[in-house]
């Protein structure tokens, strides 16, 4: 693929600014210990007993998890295992869970989850459900907000670097999935590397979600050009059947990106109208190609995960849907492109540029039927720059990446170089305030903020280092968050606190839209787990050949059974553990030694297995991981190994029983 | 805008009552027991000294003995809490068998519907709490199911 937009030589401004980020992000300030008004602490104070105002949910990065917050006081509830394996509450370990992590390459112990978003209705977050991205094997999560658990994962085909994900459109009717690495479409597809332009391709994911239910199914794919899509927001309001992505490396580079996919002046903002597409895809115009991947859910009523493979995706090609895509150049390998609650303005984030560049959504509607361009990709009209911005935010600072909205006619940007917080007029496009962020900001994050409806009263940032900032926890420290007062005219920092992962983007949801609807227990009467035992005369232990079954119940303080013997060397046994209590919060857990797998820890209600594969005779004892009762000492029990050949029969008891 | 906030702020409160009454998935049980929190400070009734504390605030009428709602109550019985009681030998908790002999039916659904607070606050619960070393748990029945259960215990005792 070509590209004709001009070549310039600037390779000494990007060392300049390289030279600046080095000097920026090395050297801590000390600055922002001096906070301008003495309320913060009262700001986010939450007493004792007391409830926060927001729940927020972080992405875990590098974790692939995601972690529940409350703001303002800044204090974690929960860290939720997504598509990493939890030794904590055995997610991933224990049978029902392990399908979850399975793709087409297999079962995946890790991934690099990124972008939280949370379902809309009209357009403002309702609280039913969150989603994330999965970076590196390409997938997509969805927790649901009643359990807070990890219900569903959709691996997405064609597709190397999910990054610019999960965003959702103003109904949920799609969620968004889009390649930041290109790669050949074919599977196993052995290529030359510069044979990139040719043979290497882009995607973008429309994945429907069931209103009601909120599965996830892959609609369709658009193949695009082989460059870096690098993030993505859905339109709103009069833009609400578009969505944006921003583009780099519009150079087609494939090795040594950071000079490479910097030469032009300008990349992209790809503008979708997927109701189009869908309309297209819907006449039959997309072609039904092969592609393997896996889908994963969780059968609530079971109590466990089932994988699908799909083999078949519906591709659409541009060319042959005209109308659907167009290209906006935007300076310079933008990162961000948000879009403001009105849905006119779309905000550019060039990590590279001097200004925020902010496009017009009337603009380019104006231009598309205008037929403004200045040139075409692979079908793909180019608008002209001149034709759809409508304001260039000068003086932003060094690296401009994400920008959110207070809802009160102000946007502010995160700035990744010079490390700060800018607060801009969306109506003269000039900077009116800014304020230092420690250190290195990535995303930020008003409750709302990326909604028609933000709740303009806290923003966090969420940066990229902890330097000085807490107490030295050794050459890696965990990545900080700052939390703002924005309902003021200044800004003004009231929290610093240290989070889990890398948390590259937050959603934050008032409490009303979702602590009502959080639920307490599994009810036993809803468990049709097909190895549950909901009354404990149930309890026992069976043979089928190599393999032993234990149906063991748990309830304060004891296991039924907790004296098995009869288990041999070269058995397989799975534990099928239910938790026979009905109380909020009264959790057991299982473990025994010499496990080569992990804990369990089991809700009220709940029936989940382990998998154990005794190697040595020996008795093995197991005991309660979570403590229960003022008896959980006592909950124990012991199992018999006995060698392969022993005629040692299978019993099992709990005390005369 | 201020009206929806007040009447949150009253659920919100509502609902720390009831988890510190340890039973908040209790419905209607846990409300009433909450509206009547306050007196149990200053000592208990007669009624809550001999029928317990809990939903259950004024004698109940038993009518004849039902065997359909006695089989509901078994099949409860042994869901929720056959774990930790037989019949007629102490386990985790107490044994069954003359349970309505010692016990009035509203001190049983009492102690059923509203144990954390039977342990705490009641003297009958403070002692079995110190005896079994062990408070029951709430294990989410409902009003009804608790009479249900009493309904298995009197088929129990009556030898049905």
């Amino acid at each position: 693929m070509t590209n004709l937009l001009t070549l310039k030589n600037t390779i000494i401004g990007i060392a300049v600014l390289v030279g600046s980020a080095l000097l920026l992000t090395g050297c801590p300030s000390g600055q922002g210990n001096l906070l301008d008004r003495g309320d913060a602490a009262q700001k986010t104070y939450v007493a004792p007993g007391e409830y926060d105002e927001f729940y927020a949910f972080f992405s875990g990065g590098y974790s692939g998890q995601m972690s529940v917050w409350g703001l303002p006081s800044g204090r974690m509830f929960k860290n939720i295992p997504v598509f990493s394996q939890d030794p904590e509450t055995g997610y991933g370990y224990y049978e029902e869970s392990k399908p979850m992590l399975q793709t087409s390459y297999g079962f995946i112990p890790w991934d690099d989850s990124h972008h939280p978003h949370l379902s809309q209705t009209d357009g403002i977050a309702d609280g039913r459900w969150i989603f994330i991205n999965a970076n590196n094997t390409p997938r997509i999560a969805r927790l649901d907000l009643e359990l807070f658990e990890t219900v569903e994962i959709l691996e997405l085909p064609n597709t190397g670097g999910n990054h610019a994900s999960s965003f959702v459109t103003t109904n949920t009717e799609y969620i968004v999935g889009a390649t930041r690495f290109s790669i050949p479409y074919e599977t196993d597809l052995d290529v030359p590397i510069d044979s990139y332009s040719e043979n290497f391709n882009g995607a973008f994911s429309l994945i429907k979600i069931d209103e009601n239910t909120g599965e996830m199914s892959l609609d369709f794919q658009i193949i695009v050009p082989p460059y870096n899509y690098d993030l993505a927001r859905p339109g709103k309001g009069p833009s609400a059947d578009w969505i944006f992505f921003t583009t780099y490396n519009t150079e087609e580079a494939h090795t040594l990106l950071e000079i490479n996919a910097s030469a032009y002046d300008k990349d992209y903002v790809a503008a979708l109208n997927w109701r189009k597409a869908a309309e297209f895809v819907a006449e039959g115009r997309a072609e039904l190609i092969d592609a393997e991947y896996y889908h994963n859910y969780y059968d609530k009523s079971q109590g466990m995960a089932v994988s699908e493979v799909k083999d078949k995706v519906l591709l659409l090609d541009p060319k042959d849907a005209p109308g659907i895509l167009y290209f906006m150049p935007t300076p310079k390998s933008p990162h961000g492109v948000d879009v403001d609650p009105s849905g006119e303005y779309l905000v550019a984030g060039g990590k590279l540029a001097t200004v925020i560049p902010v496009h017009s959504f009337s603009r380019m509607i104006d231009a598309i039927e205008n037929e403004r361009f200045v040139d075409e990709v692979d079908g793909i009209p180019v608008l002209d720059y001149d034709a759809t911005i409508v304001g260039e935010v000068e003086n932003p600072g060094l690296g401009p990446l994400h920008t959110e909205f207070d809802g009160n006619g102000y946007a502010y940007t995160s700035v990744y170089i010079s490390s700060e917080i800018v607060k801009w007029s969306l109506e003269t496009f000039e900077v009116v305030d800014r304020i230092d962020a420690y250190y290195s900001i990535g995303h930020l994050m008003i409750p709302g903020g990326d909604t028609v409806d933000p709740y303009g009263k806290y923003m966090v940032g969420l940066t990229k280092t902890a330097k000085d900032r807490y107490l030295p926890t050794g050459p890696k420290q965990n990545h900080p968050a700052q939390l703002y007062d924005i309902s003021g005219d200044r800004m003004q920092l009231l929290l610093d606190f240290p989070t889990l992962g890398e948390p590259h983007y937050a959603q934050a949801i008032s409490r009303d839209k979702i602590m009502p609807n959080a639920r307490r227990i599994y009810e036993l009467s809803e468990n049709n787990h097909p190895h549950a035992i909901k009354r404990v005369a149930d309890a026992r232990v069976e043979r089928e050949g190599d393999v032993v079954r234990v149906y063991m119940a748990n309830i304060r303080s004891h296991f039924r059974p907790d004296n098995i013997e009869g288990v041999k060397v070269g058995d397989t046994v799975y534990f099928h553990l239910t938790n026979l209590e009905q109380e909020w919060d009264v959790v057991h857990g299982f473990a025994i030694k010499g496990m080569n797998n992990a804990e369990v820890l089991l809700a009220p209600g709940q029936t989940k297995t382990l998998k154990w594969e005794p190697k040595r005779t020996g008795i093995f004892p197991f005991y309660c991981t979570a403590f229960c009762s003022a008896l959980h000492q006592e909950m124990q029990g012991y199992v018999r190994v006995s060698a392969a050949d022993s005629d040692v029969e299978l019993t099992w008891r709990t005390g005369d029983l | 805008m201020r009206l929806p906030v007040i009447i949150f702020s009253f659920m919100l409160s509502a609902t720390l009552i009831a988890c510190g009454n340890g039973n908040g998935n209790g419905g209607d049980a846990s409300s009433r027991s909450a509206s009547s929190g306050a007196a149990q400070e200053a000592g208990l009734s007669d009624f809550e000294l001999e029928h317990g504390i809990g939903p259950i605030t004024s004698p109940m009428t038993m009518g004849d003995f039902d065997i359909e709602m006695a089989a509901r109550g078994q099949d409860i019985f042994e869901s929720k809490c056959a774990a930790c009681h037989q019949m007629e030998n102490r386990l985790v908790g107490p044994p069954i068998e003359g349970l309505t002999e010692r016990r009035s039916p509203e001190f049983l659904m009492n102690m059923i519907l509203n144990p954390n607070d039977m342990a705490r606050k009641h003297p009958e619960g403070q002692k079995m709490m110190q005896e079994y070393m062990m408070v029951m748990p709430f294990q989410n029945v409902s009003e009804n199911e608790a009479r249900e259960i009493v309904e298995y215990f009197r088929q129990i005792d009556k030898g049905l």
